[in-house]
């Protein structure tokens, strides 16, 4: 036999038949191994996943009226659209925006095309349905919290069309509310309509304030779309945005600073356990060290034999860890994010190679401490 | 030229001379029972002669060379070499089955040979037990195991330091029949021991006492 696999056969027999002692270690470097390949599965993927949806997906191009126009029509949206290569356009959504009266208390209106809203705001979250069809409303949380509407409920929505004096013109619609909007911004606290629903409400036809547009394209074409459009529809003015890749981006750093603080924190809370289980492991076998070095062990195989525990420790821990890591991110991807994520087979060498390099600085010490016993302890009555 | 030679050796403990002044010799193939009280210096002497530890003074000649000068490092490879030892507490690595701990003495010593483990294991009547863990096996036969371990490199000397101390009058038998077998194949014995049964077993007795050579018995009836 040669002694390599006599090295084997001791290490692994120490590690399968000294399970408990060694179950401590390896659950720490378990639990370590799997925050780390989630946490980096998270740091990695989801960015690039939330990324390649907002790029692709999210508003980056503004419509607004004119100089000197106070609106302008879906005529002039067509016109700046036709500046556009229709295969870059991922979607278009006209808003024209109302001051409205919910039980009195003034709320803004929005008419939009919902088609076009959800394409161009992909992020918005509706706990519901969004509308279809006329007669239905999407509102905002803050909106629903104020006047306790939940899907499903009805609302009436009044619109003062002239107030002179004493005298008021108003109209007023009924809604049923089909879903409410969560987005963490501004638009919580509006109400959503159709556009059409909006001309019959305030009797008033075609008058667009502002549309956004969602354009898959590099920010070369869009200057030039932009450039075009400026140059030869004058009702309208086009603007480029960046709100929601900015604070995508600082959002995303923030995650990601937090992700690296907890993976470090993890990592050094893994590395502290396994250098005190070796600490231990090591104290516990002074004899067996020191009947080993009395049969003639050298320093370096005594070295050898428990690094050779320690990293063959590291190394399963970190299989194991790896593959719970990923249920882990695959279970915070989809609660918190909404989406799944692919399983990154490259994770498993790095999380076993990480494992594997703080198993073996734990033991370092602990190790070095094996050599220090004494053989001549064994003939102690000890 | 003797096989083992102490000369004038002295291991000095601050005030204590746990020994003082010691001179013996051992010749090749020779039985030597080691008796003495309780911190007589006893294993002292044990851990000088199996390379564990140095003499503070005097030389210490184990087949000519000097190892009371050696580094800790030559002292590792020349106890590898030409020392076996057998313990009290028979020290079985707990985890490791009777044949694996007769192989880990073939690894430090050159290379592991399951077989030739097996054989040794036969030898002492263990073949039935070879794949059993130490927590398994009698105290007995735990001892059988350390001997099978202590022979298995056929080392120049076998040191043992109470080899019967945790074993009952059968068990102390089958290791001392072992003795005897080993001692006809010519190997070199040393055994420490408080049972005067043991000491008449060997040669020839020496009996140290606060640290020196207080007796030397020549064993008249020893039989081979
Ligand atoms: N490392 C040591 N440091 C100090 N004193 C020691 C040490 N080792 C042994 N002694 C002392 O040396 C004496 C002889 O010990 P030892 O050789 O173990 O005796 P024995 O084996 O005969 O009982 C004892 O008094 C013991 O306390
Ligand atoms: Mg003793």
């Amino acid at each position: 036999m040669s002694k390599r696999k006599m090295f084997f056969r001791m290490i692994t027999a120490s590690l399968i038949r000294r399970r408990s002692r060694m179950l401590v270690a390896m659950l720490a470097i378990v639990v370590g191994a799997a925050i780390l390949s989630g946490l980096v599965t998270i740091y990695y993927d989801v960015p690039r996943q939330m990324g390649a949806q907002f790029r692709s997906y999210g508003a980056n191009m503004l419509f607004m009226a004119g100089q000197g126009q106070s609106s302008f029509t879906m005529e002039d949206v067509d016109k700046g659209l036709s500046h556009i290569d229709s295969g870059n356009l991922v979607g278009v959504a006209p808003y024209r925006y109302e001051s409205v009266l919910i039980n009195e208390k003034p709320t803004i209106a929005a008419g939009t095309d919902m088609a076009g809203a959800k394409s161009t705001s992909p992020y918005w979250f509706v706990s519901g349905e969004w509308p279809d069809e006329s007669g239905e409303v999407l509102i905002g949380k803050k909106v629903a919290s104020t006047f306790k509407l939940v899907a499903g409920s009805e609302m009436s929505v009044r619109y003062i069309l002239e107030a002179s004096g004493d005298e008021v013109e108003d109209a007023t619609m009924d809604f049923t509310v089909t879903g409410v909007l969560d987005t963490g911004g501004a638009e919580e606290e509006y109400i959503f309509i159709s556009l059409s629903d909006m001309e019959a409400l305030t009797r008033k036809e075609n008058a667009i304030d502002l549309a956004e547009l969602s354009v898959s394209a590099s920010q070369a074409e869009l200057e030039s779309y932009v450039k075009d459009i400026g140059d030869h529809v004058p009702e309208i003015t086009p603007r480029l945005v960046k709100r929601v890749t900015q604070s995508e981006t600082t959002v995303l750093s923030k995650l990601q600073a937090l992700v690296l603080l907890v993976t470090v924190i993890v990592l050094a809370l893994t590395m502290i356990c396994v250098s005190t289980t070796m600490m231990a492991v090591v104290s516990e076998r002074r004899r067996e060290i020191g009947l080993r070095k009395a049969l003639g062990a050298s320093d370096g195989s005594i070295i050898a034999e428990f690094m050779g525990e320690g990293l063959l420790l590291g190394g399963v821990g970190g299989l194991l860890g790896s593959g719970l890591g990923f249920v882990f991110a695959q279970g915070i991807s989809v609660n918190v994010f909404n989406s799944s994520i692919s399983f990154q087979p490259l994770l498993v060498p790095v999380t076993v190679i990480v494992s594997i390099l703080v198993t073996g600085l734990a033991c370092l010490q602990p190790v070095r401490s094996a050599t220090d016993v004494d053989p001549a302890l064994v003939l102690k009555g000890e | 030229m003797s096989l083992l030679e102490l000369k004038n050796i002295s291991k000095i403990y601050g005030e204590l001379k746990a020994l003082d002044n010691v001179s013996i010799n051992v010749e090749k193939g020779e039985w030597l029972a080691i008796m003495g009280p309780s911190g007589s210096g006893k294993s002292t002497m044990m851990n000088i002669i199996g390379c564990m530890d140095k003499p503070s003074l005097g030389e210490v000649l184990l087949d000519g060379v000097d190892i009371s000068k050696e580094s800790a490092k030559n002292l590792t490879t020349i106890r590898r070499d030409k020392i076996g030892l057998i313990f009290q507490q028979f020290h079985l690595v707990n985890y490791l089955t009777a044949v694996e701990n007769v192989m880990v003495a073939q690894y430090y010593h050159s290379l592991p040979d399951e077989k030739e483990a097996m054989e040794a294991l036969a030898r002492v009547g263990l073949s039935e037990r070879a794949k059993h863990l130490p927590s398994q096996l009698s105290g007995g036969e735990q001892q059988r195991v350390c001997v099978a371990r202590a022979l298995i490199n056929h080392p120049e000397v076998v040191l043992a330091d109470e080899p019967t101390g945790n074993l009952d009058e059968a068990n102390e038998n089958i290791v001392l029949d072992l003795f005897r077998q080993l001692h006809r194949e010519g190997t070199t014995l040393i055994v420490v021991t408080h049972d005067p049964e043991v000491a008449e077993a060997a040669q020839r007795t020496i009996v140290l006492d606060h640290g020196r050579v207080a007796r030397e018995v020549i064993n008249e009836n020893f039989a081979d």
